[in-house]
């Protein structure tokens, strides 16, 4: 099969809670994304609940993807392959997408694609902007990763640093409970933390020397403080907080970028909607005259036109997936040694 | 008209295709919970074996459930999925029901049960009626004592079927007879969901669409957070 810039894919993606898909064609004109969400269902568990959110997969998908495909304003026998997340991500919620995206595939009679969400996140800065080139440092930070990925080629990462505890975005939300900033905490904090002074508290940054992260320490330091100071006000906490995360974030994807020579640093995941990153971001890179990539907010939220998109290049360079392939929980992003 | 079943509700993956003048061919695999690697693969060797098209099949059944939550999932959304693709009816059916319907010719009451763990099961009464069964209790989980008392309260004699009745025969009071088949059959779906897609407002075919046909999971989720895996 040939695959173009005339080829189209339709995405799937149903790893969390999102239940998303998305025509895209040649990799990176989007006809269509549809994101519907179970987010409601789970804000009073203070997180995500696997069965709630696999039960709303099966309820949303079948219109989700009716309406990704009348969007897109082609008929059906114009698709020409299947792209479905298959890890990682909760087993419950992955089947669901996996099932319906091999049978769609089966009647169509057109290639199926298992992609990885990780990978796929690394291909959104390269959907919203072709023009950026490779070698990419990507930040990739949600509310299960915080990794700093070198994009040396299509298909050909290299892993520069990782966190080596929680995730950043969810030292978002474990703080935000903790002050009473209510799920998710990463919006929480970014709105509570505009009417405060990120100065108030010096909270501890890095790990030197590594690009690994950390930040189970900090989120100790800051309940520590709280309860120490039982009447700061919340405000300054959340915005020192804040200004403690972006600190690292940004000083370590800047010392990657160096040290890899990288062409641009692009930036991905949930929590790169957080307004102080993106604004650091894009005054860092200036700062260092490297291009910047800063995801539109759709696209920082799991979607299925980045599936479509990392599909669409899977695709091209290894084919269709079998069939009787399933879901992988705890999927890994392919690495190339050094 | 081709009518395809798709039963992934228990530890079994089960298809069948069946045509005008009957059953064209059954698929029946135990491989534990793979439903979602096995499933495509089986109704693609299904189809080519016993010569039709995927594009030929006019209607689907998929066994709604109760049963194990993941499974049933995967037969309704790949159901779904084909329905939408194929614009066809969907009909789904209980597993409950699809256990009593082979038992349809008892004179005794009918007990589906499925096993529901923790130590409960999924269950409904049926009664042979004309042509098939009639479920006369509302499908419910509960406590073996439970089911027991429920049977008490009945006085009659009880067929019990399914792989609830077979875990805990053991457990069960006397007047409950155990019958062999433990899961439901993909025979038994295409049978039951042709009926009723042919008719015009049987399943999909009906106001709601796709989506009329949902999991019947008789349980809340557990609402255990996950941090873990996103
Ligand atoms: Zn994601």
């Amino acid at each position: 099969m040939i695959v173009d810039a005339g080829t189209v894919v339709l995405g799937i993606e149903t790893s969390c809670d999102e239940t998303a898909a998305a025509v895209v064609m040649g990799g990176s004109d989007v006809l269509s994304s549809v994101i519907n969400t179970s987010i409601d269902q789970h804000v009073p568990f203070g997180g995500v609940v696997p069965e709630i959110a696999s039960r709303a997969h099966v309820e949303l998908l079948a219109p989700v993807v009716a309406q990704a495909i009348a969007e897109a304003g082609i008929a059906d026998t114009r698709i020409d392959a299947v792209a479905c997340t298959i890890g990682p991500g909760l087993i419950g919620a992955l089947l669901v997408g996996v099932a319906a995206a091999k049978a769609l595939a089966m009647v169509w009679d057109v290639p199926f694609i298992g992609v990885n969400h990780l990978e796929a996140h690394l291909y959104a800065g390269l959907l919203e902007d072709p023009t950026l080139e490779l070698p990419l440092v990507v930040l990739l930070v949600s509310g299960g990763h915080t990794m700093l990925v070198e994009m040396r080629a299509h298909g050909h990462y290299r892993l520069l640093g990782e966190t080596i505890d929680d995730a950043a975005g969810e030292a978002f939300d474990k703080v935000a409970r903790f002050l009473g900033l209510g799920y998710p905490g990463g919006p929480a904090i970014d709105r509570e933390a505009q009417y405060g002074d990120p100065s108030s508290v010096a909270f501890p940054r890095a790990i030197p020397d590594s690009l690994d992260f950390s930040f189970s320490g900090l989120k100790t330091s800051v309940m520590n403080h709280v309860r120490k100071h039982p009447d700061a006000v919340t405000a300054d906490i959340a915005a020192s907080f804040q200004m403690a995360v972006v600190d690292t974030l940004v000083a370590k994807a800047r010392r990657a970028a160096r040290e890899v020579g990288a062409k641009g640093l692009a930036l991905g995941g949930g929590v790169a909607a957080n307004s102080l990153l993106r604004e650091r971001w894009l005054a860092a890179c200036d700062a260092d005259g490297i291009r910047a990539f800063v995801p539109s907010r759709a696209m920082c939220t799991d979607n299925a036109a980045m599936i479509a998109a990392a599909g669409w290049h899977r695709l091209r360079s290894d084919g269709p997936t079998p069939l009787d392939c399933g879901a992988y929980p705890g999927l890994r992003l392919p690495l190339v040694q050094s | 008209m081709i009518t395809l079943g798709i039963e992934t509700a228990t530890q079994a993956v089960s298809v069948a295709l069946g045509g005008d003048d009957g059953l064209l061919g059954v698929i029946e695999v135990m491989q534990g919970r793979r439903h979602a690697e096995i499933l495509v693969p089986a109704i693609e060797f299904l189809c080519r074996q016993s010569k039709v098209a995927v594009t030929e099949i006019g209607a689907i059944g998929v066994d709604i459930g109760p049963g194990l939550f993941t499974g049933m999932r995967v037969g309704i959304a790949s159901a779904k999925a084909m329905a939408q693709a194929l614009e066809v009816p969907l009909v789904g059916i209980s597993s409950l029901d699809l256990l009593a319907f082979p038992l349809r010719h008892t004179a005794k009451v009918i007990a589906s049960v499925i096993d529901a763990r923790k130590g409960e099961v999924f269950y409904a009464f049926y009664l042979s009626s004309p042509g098939g069964v009639q479920r006369v209790s509302e499908p419910r989980a509960c406590s073996i004592e439970d089911f027991n008392a429920d049977v008490m309260a009945r006085g009659q004699d009880v067929l019990a079927v399914g792989d609830g009745a077979h875990r805990y025969r053991d457990q069960f009071d006397g007047g409950v007879e155990v019958a062999d088949l433990a899961h439901p059959s993909a025979a038994a779906l295409v049978h039951l969901a042709r009926a009723r897609a042919l008719r015009a407002d049987g399943g999909s075919g009906g106001s709601g669409g796709l989506d009329a046909v949902q999991p019947m999971y008789l349980r809340a989720p557990d609402a255990q957070i996950n941090w873990s895996t996103r």
